[in-house]
């Protein structure tokens, strides 16, 4: 008998079950569709400025730094600003997220490259997919547009969110996924991100930078 | 199963441990750190308790229909381009691996965090087959370097003080500077993650473990803080993912419930900084990620857990804070356990996976103080599931004989209530008259072990029942 047959079979002999019940069938393809939520915590439920202000804060106890900027046209001077006021050198990599490609990168001079990271990049841009104001946390997907090697191999990632994406619970951006991708679709890799890398594995001292990055840097696009 | 287990020499590795001064030191930052943490970020969510009990009920739904969400679960990864692959014990999945990375044609193999990894100790068949495995987790890479067993389930190397670190470091990154400054812990994290980038870039195959397995989309779920699991999973042409079979939730629904105790219990964190839902091999049209996936589903004894009362056990999510609150763990550490798995879920679990011949001590081991339930997240009842392996223990006759005989004294008198309330009254009346003075014992015959290390407070000369029935009479009255 296979491996798979034989778990299986310890599984319903171990479950006193058959895998035939008609009733346990509905129930697990019941759950599956439906997903029900469970317990949302109240601390999210808010909106417009009040939701923003929680993601803020939340994103700040996980220390990333936030800005917020008026519009996608000001993000450019932002990462030039952000960029100087840290002594880091004008250099920007990114995908070919066509909401990024848009910005009026000209406007400064920074140095930008395109595609996925080989990890000799400092600072890199992505555009986050969503944002999820309960714990402070950026929701990244996979895919040219936004490489998921910049949400981890430069020293400095910068996170470009519309104020339109940033959901109250995880639950909410699930709902979101499934209509982007299908109903049980996925793109390769969701990525949840609530703050720098760090570590406490030596003499438990949370230490930034670890293997990701040393800075976790939220550009808000109000409008 | 590891073939290095300890366990039988608890009692030795116990009274090592006490005397082990680095390790007393590095164990007080357990204590200190992990207890208040927790405790803040769960008075931070008042809707905590709330979830408790949904990632409860989340496990039980799973492990009652764990056949048919496995089913589905395969079909997804297969509908989404990845491979799964199922192993009945520890040898199974540590040839499915090898023959992995032989297809991949593997030199070296990165590796994320994963007691699964431990449990089959893969490490060492990668290496007996020309294949370097290399850890990333920084407490995981420290003590592979040290060839030690991982001391906690989420803090792995915390047996450890820094200096210890810097000598590894100093012994092993023999092409650095051995003038360099290495005298603060963040140079020796810049230093691992320096080390560490390269071998990152240069793997062949990354092997991650996961937290979950989701049914509804075939996802497998890495959470950490470092960011080395997704540099393993996204950089190498071949992902493969270790898991035990009751990793399994329904939905991303479910995963979510679960995900917000998990932090909480482990770090006092709201939320890991990286929670990474990974679905089959990289899409068409991806500039990267991995271009092969492959899930290793583990049974190792677990599918015979159902419908037993350690089924409970299967429920856990490797948090970690049952040990980071057990007065035992703060006093000997995780190695004295002797195999992967430390602390109360180590207490429970390691019996059923090499053995309770070989585990009994583990169970024993305990004040039964109950702390590890009451911090527990998916609430499993870990001081009845260790007082049901004390059974088991008995009743297969392992117990050494003088419990057994002590037992049977204790037994006798507790079958005979009088005889009972005549002895406790004589012994305990004694006890207080010879006690009356200091009001405590530095020394009592057959109780040399108890009294070496702590004095006896002195009964006052009552017994429980005898009180018991006074003011039971005066309430009434």
């Amino acid at each position: 008998m296979s491996a798979r047959d034989d778990i299986l079979g310890t599984i319903r002999r171990s479950l006193g079950v058959s895998g035939k019940e008609t009733i346990r069938r509905q129930i697990v393809a019941d759950r599956l569709e439906r997903a029900p939520k469970g317990v949302i915590p109240a601390r999210g439920q808010l909106s417009g400025n009040a939701l923003l202000a929680l993601f803020k804060v939340q994103a700040e106890a996980a220390l990333a730094t936030v800005t917020e900027v008026a519009s996608a046209a000001d993000v450019p001077q932002s990462i030039a600003h952000f960029l100087r006021d840290h002594n880091l050198p004008a250099t920007l990599r990114m995908g070919d997220d066509p909401r990024l490609r848009a910005m009026p990168w000209s406007e400064t001079t920074l140095a930008i490259d395109h595609g996925p990271s080989g990890g000799q990049d400092l600072n890199a841009v992505s555009h986050a997919y969503g944002a999820v104001a309960e714990t402070g946390s950026a929701v990244m997907v996979s895919g040219s547009e936004n490489p998921s090697t910049l949400n981890f191999l430069p020293d400095n990632h910068i996170v470009v969110i519309a104020a339109k994406d940033i959901a109250r619970d995880y639950e909410s951006v699930w709902t979101k996924i499934r209509f982007t991708f299908g109903k049980g679709g996925m793109p390769r890799t969701v990525n949840w991100i609530t703050g720098p890398s760090r570590s406490g594995d030596i003499e438990q001292t949370m230490l930034l930078g670890a293997h990701g990055p040393r800075r976790l840097h939220v550009i808000v696009v109000k409008a | 199963m590891s073939l290095n287990s300890t366990s039988p020499q608890f009692k030795d590795n116990a009274a090592r441990a006490l005397g082990d001064v680095q390790l007393q030191k590095a164990l007080l930052n357990v204590k200190q750190g992990f207890i208040d943490k927790r405790q803040k970020a769960t008075e931070r969510l008042p809707e905590f308790e709330a979830l408790r009990d949904s990632a409860r009920d989340i496990k039980n739904h799973t492990l009652q229909n764990l056949d048919l969400y496995l089913e589905a679960y395969e079909a997804k990864v297969q509908a989404s381009g990845g491979h799964v692959h199922y192993a009945r014990n520890a040898a199974e999945a540590r040839d499915i691996i090898l023959q992995l990375c032989k297809d991949a044609g593997a030199r070296t193999v990165t590796k994320g965090k994963s007691m699964i990894a431990e449990e089959i100790a893969i490490n060492d068949h990668l290496e007996s087959h020309g294949i370097v495995p290399i850890e990333t987790d920084l407490g995981e890479y420290i003590i592979q370097l040290r060839h030690e067993l991982p001391s906690h389930i989420i803090a792995p190397a915390v047996h450890l003080n820094a200096t210890q670190v810097e000598e590894d470091f100093r012994r092993v990154h023999t092409h650095l500077d051995p003038k360099r400054d290495l005298s603060e812990p963040v140079h020796l994290l810049t230093e691992a993650r320096t080390v560490l980038r390269e071998r990152f870039l240069a793997a062949d195959v990354g092997i991650t473990g996961a937290n979950f397995l989701v049914a509804e989309t075939g996802t497998s779920v890495i959470v950490t803080n470092e960011g080395n699991g997704d540099l393993t999973q996204i950089l190498p042409k071949t992902h493969i993912v270790l898991a035990s079979i009751e990793k399994l939730v329904p939905t991303l629904e479910d995963v979510s419930q679960i995900l917000r105790v998990l932090s909480r219990s482990a770090t006092g964190q709201e939320m890991s900084v990286y929670t990474t839902f990974s679905t089959g091999p990289r899409h068409i049209g991806d500039s990267d990620g991995p271009e092969n996936y492959h899930v290793v589903l583990l049974d190792n004894g677990r599918s015979a857990m159902l419908g037993t009362s350690f089924e409970e056990m299967l429920r856990c999510i490797r948090c970690g804070a049952c040990m980071n609150h057990c007065p035992v763990y703060h006093a000997v550490g995780g190695h004295a356990y002797g195999w992967v798995y430390p602390g109360p879920m180590g207490a429970v679990l390691t019996p059923t996976l090499i053995g309770i011949d070989q585990a009994g001590h583990l169970p024993n081991a305990s004040t039964f103080c109950g702390r590890c339930e009451s911090v527990c997240p998916v609430k499993i009842p870990l001081p009845k599931l260790m007082r049901h392996w004390r059974e088991k223990e008995f009743e297969r006759h392992l117990t050494p004989a003088t419990i057994r005989s002590g037992l049977g004294v204790w037994g006798f008198f507790a079958r005979r209530p009088a005889l009972y309330r005549l002895a406790t009254r004589l012994a305990i009346g004694a006890m207080g008259l010879a006690g009356r003075k200091t009001g405590r014992f530095r020394w009592l015959p057959l109780a040399g072990g108890w009294t070496r290390n702590r004095d006896l407070a002195a009964p006052q000369g009552e017994t429980f029942q005898a009180r018991w029935r006074r003011e039971r009479g005066r309430r009434a009255a």
